[in-house]
């Protein structure tokens, strides 16, 4: 047997080729369905990361912060490279390298070194700290291994260390970067409430979001509505930095005394509420001013509550810049309606991005039919099934809530739907199904530039219906029988 | 709320010291609660009448998760109006005990167990402090006022010392105090005036000595404490006694841990170990 690189390889199996032939037809029977729902003991291929991940992403996301992983080295890089290869950008981040002897004895040396080394050779304004699992279970105290730190000189008195606990065995990287975050900004907001200042700025803060052009979407909107503002976590031009042949360690990231004064302001919003439930929560007991969670506004309905919103909160009237963007998204989904009618769509993903995923296709009259989480809830659960219920579209649509992308793929080859919503994980199932794959979510390794085009906002509706009328078309030109297909009327 | 953790050799008798002084704190008329953190799970017995029923553990190895998990499956109420809680753990010999004492923990701040109308909560912690995970209770914002219990054996006083060894480490960067040694009477020689003694070497005090009674074991074996059982005997007066001095304790120190010369010392002092002892060990060991 040869690869095709016409080297020898020795075979998978030595099953005959009938047999072979058999089984892959047979999973994507019913009666392997069956058997598939009923698997507990394993997970194949299950649609999330781990919490540190989301905690660094979080850490990134503020000025000269160096994320810092208590625990192993490989752990770090897993992160790292997620996100590196996601955003084919660098993703500095430094670990304590906890080995068999910290397992032993506790971590709290390799913190102290690490803590005193990163600081004199990276020269970050920030360190946020959070764990692999092995420090969690051996139980290591941050509270005291921080303060003991200080205490011996490791590191200077004042230095901001915020830090989060994410064992990876728990929740997803939404809770991991729901705790760093809720974290970075108790620390940098300590003492800094000033009764009676009040900075007449919004805070936003976007989620667990991997698109670079969500962030820049959202302070343009901001800025349409000359609403002063501080994008706390801000990511977009850390991991969409311009090329002009300097390296920059951090470059770019919410200012840390900007981050430190939004204690004062005048509205926080919060988008995205099952990755920012902890830090609303906290925001809402804590920070001045008025505090709103809302939805990740994708689709036309959950944008127009986030501008509604700006406006009743700011007290001032939608730009009209922004009324004819949405009229101009509403034309584009008039436009391009026929191409997705009817069209039933499998999709998973983090909570907050399948909520939108579901509201955007109801709204252009396709069919959710497939939703899985592979991190969801009960409450998740109701919310996406209250969406379906208040439209004719959302018949069809079944949630399927902690399950994996191989249970994911039964669905999709017994019960066939025109598409997938998903990310780069997604592809296996496309490829055996012959149906397209929007990768919306994260991580995307095998497109490019797709973090850099939004998907929230009206101009993330025209960017979502380009994407995936496009590519129905595309199917059309490539099977239907009439190669005028659209040309001749 | 003070937050109380309870730690000793184990088979010292921690889980029945720590009922029956909770049972009295109760007839005080203080809402307590109990976290017992020993994969044993038999923290609660005296209280519930029952080897605890589900413990935290128990049930997320049920459910495959601790997300789906509800307070109330775990928290129960027992004698004297006590909220009971066990944070169980896997069978001896595999997987870590430790991170089921935090998880479990974790799990009750999470879902609002610590209710601000509660006057005490204490940890019933196994043995020695093994790892981070049994030291869980004495992290910042958790139990910051420690009791050891002992006896005058040797190795229950050695164990004393090194969960003083302990407290020392996390009292130099947190709010951790020792509150006290409870003499948990073996009817060893001279027990009141060695503990004593080693109370005063820690740099803390001997805040009571509970005397030996079977009154207990009559009690125990039938899931009750000496309050409940039989509040008139006198043993019951004894824990009354030590649940008014940890209520009214304002000793709170640092404790001062001994090396074990010095242990061995205090031994010889009280003519526990003789001189000679020593060198018959030699002895045989040389032949």
């Amino acid at each position: 047997m040869a690869n095709n690189l016409g080297l020898a390889v020795k075979p998978v199996t030595e099953l005959c080729d009938d047999e072979v032939a058999r089984v892959c037809e047979w999973i994507n029977s019913e009666d392997y369905k069956e058997k598939n729902f009923a698997r507990h003991a394993l997970v194949v291929n299950p649609a999330h990361a781990c919490q540190p991940l989301g905690a660094e992403l979080a850490a990134h996301g503020f000025e000269g912060t160096l994320p810092f992983v208590h625990g192993s080295q490989g752990c770090a890089s897993y992160y790292r490279s997620t996100l590196n290869r996601h955003f084919r950008e660098p993703a500095p981040a430094v670990s304590d390298a906890m080995t068999e002897d910290g397992a032993v004895f506790g971590g709290q040396n390799n913190l102290h070194e690490a803590l005193e080394n990163a600081h004199a050779l990276y020269k970050p304004k920030m360190m946020a700290i959070f764990t692999s699992c092995m420090p969690e279970i051996i139980g290591d105290d941050l509270t005291a291994f921080i303060k003991n730190a200080r205490q011996k000189g490791f590191i200077p008195k004042d230095f901001p260390l915020p830090f989060a606990n994410t064992p990876s065995f728990n929740g997803s990287h939404v809770h991991g970067y729901d705790a760093m975050l809720l974290s970075i900004l108790r620390t940098l907001t300590e003492g800094k409430q000033v009764e009676g200042r009040c900075t007449g700025k919004l805070n936003l803060i976007a989620g667990f979001d991997c698109n670079t052009g969500n962030y820049r979407e959202y302070k343009r909107i901001l800025t349409e509505f000359g609403i002063p503002f501080t994008l706390l976590g801000d990511i977009s031009d850390v991991f969409d930095s311009p090329l002009d042949g300097t390296y920059r360690m951090y470059p770019g990231g919410t200012s840390l005394d900007e981050a430190a004064d939004s204690i004062n302001s005048k509205a926080t919003v919060t988008l995205g509420p099952y990755a920012t439930a902890k830090t609303y929560g906290w925001i809402k007991d804590t920070y001045s001013g008025k505090h709103v969670s809302l939805p990740t506004p994708f689709g036309v309905a959950k944008t127009d509550a986030f501008i509604m919103k700006l406006a009743e909160l700011f007290g001032k009237p939608v730009p009209e810049s922004i009324k004819a963007e949405r009229g101009r998204a509403v034309d584009a989904m008039t436009d391009a309606h026929q191409y997705v009618h009817g069209r039933k769509f499998a999709l998973y993903g983090d909570p907050d991005y399948l909520l939108g995923y579901v509201s955007f296709l109801l709204e252009m009259g396709a069919k959710p039919c497939h939703i899985l989480c592979s991190k969801g809830s009960k409450k998740l659960e109701k919310e996406i099934q209250a969406l379906l219920d208040a439209s004719p579209y959302g018949t069809d649509g079944k949630i399927y809530m902690n399950k994996d992308l191989w249970h994911l793929r039964s669905l999709v080859m017994t019960e066939p739907v025109d598409a997938l919503i998903g990310d780069t994980h997604g592809k296996f199932i496309t490829r055996d199904a012959k149906i397209p794959l929007f990768r919306f979510g994260f991580p995307v390794f095998d497109r490019v530039n797709l973090h850099r085009s939004p998907l929230v906002g009206y101009q993330g509706v025209i960017n979502m219906v380009t994407s995936i009328c496009n590519k129905f078309i595309d199917i059309v030109d490539e099977t239907c029988d009439d190669r005028h297909f659209e040309m001749m009327r | 709320m003070r937050q109380i953790a309870i730690y000793g050799k184990g088979g010292i008798g921690k889980s029945t010291t720590t009922q029956n002084t909770v049972a009295g704190l109760a007839s005080l008329g203080k809402k307590v609660m109990i976290v017992g953190c020993d994969p044993k799970a038999d923290s609660t017995r005296l209280m519930l009448h029952a080897k605890a029923q589900a413990t935290v553990m128990d049930l997320v190895r049920e459910l495959g998760t601790v997300e789906d998990l509800e307070l109330g499956d775990v928290l129960k109420v027992g004698y004297g109006d006590v909220k009971c809680v066990e944070s169980g753990g896997p069978e001896p010999g595999v997987g870590c005990a430790g991170r089921g004492v935090i998880t479990a923990i974790n799990f009750l701040e999470e879902n609002g167990a610590y209710t601000p109308d509660l006057d005490f909560v204490f940890y019933d912690v196994l043995g020695d402090v093994v790892c981070g995970g049994f030291a869980m209770p004495i992290r910042e914002g958790k139990a910051e006022e420690i009791y050891i219990v002992c006896s005058g054996e040797m190795m229950a006083m050695y164990a004393a010392n090194n969960i003083a060894k302990g407290i020392l480490k996390y009292a130099s960067s947190g709010k951790v105090r020792m509150g006290g040694l409870i003499c948990n009477a073996r009817k060893t020689d001279k027990e009141y005036e060695l503990i004593e003694a080693l109370a005063a070497k820690l740099g803390t005090q001997m805040i009571h000595f509970v005397p030996r009674d079977n009154q207990v074991q009559r009690a125990e074996l039938r899931r009750m404490t000496v309050i409940e059982y039989s509040p008139e005997h006198p043993q019951a007066n004894e824990y009354r006694e030590l649940a008014r001095k940890i209520s009214e304790n304002k000793m709170l120190v640092v404790p001062k841990p001994l090396s074990m010369d010095e242990l061995e010392d205090l031994l010889m002092e009280f003519g526990i170990m003789e001189a000679d002892d020593e060198n018959v060990g030699k002895a045989e060991a040389a032949k």
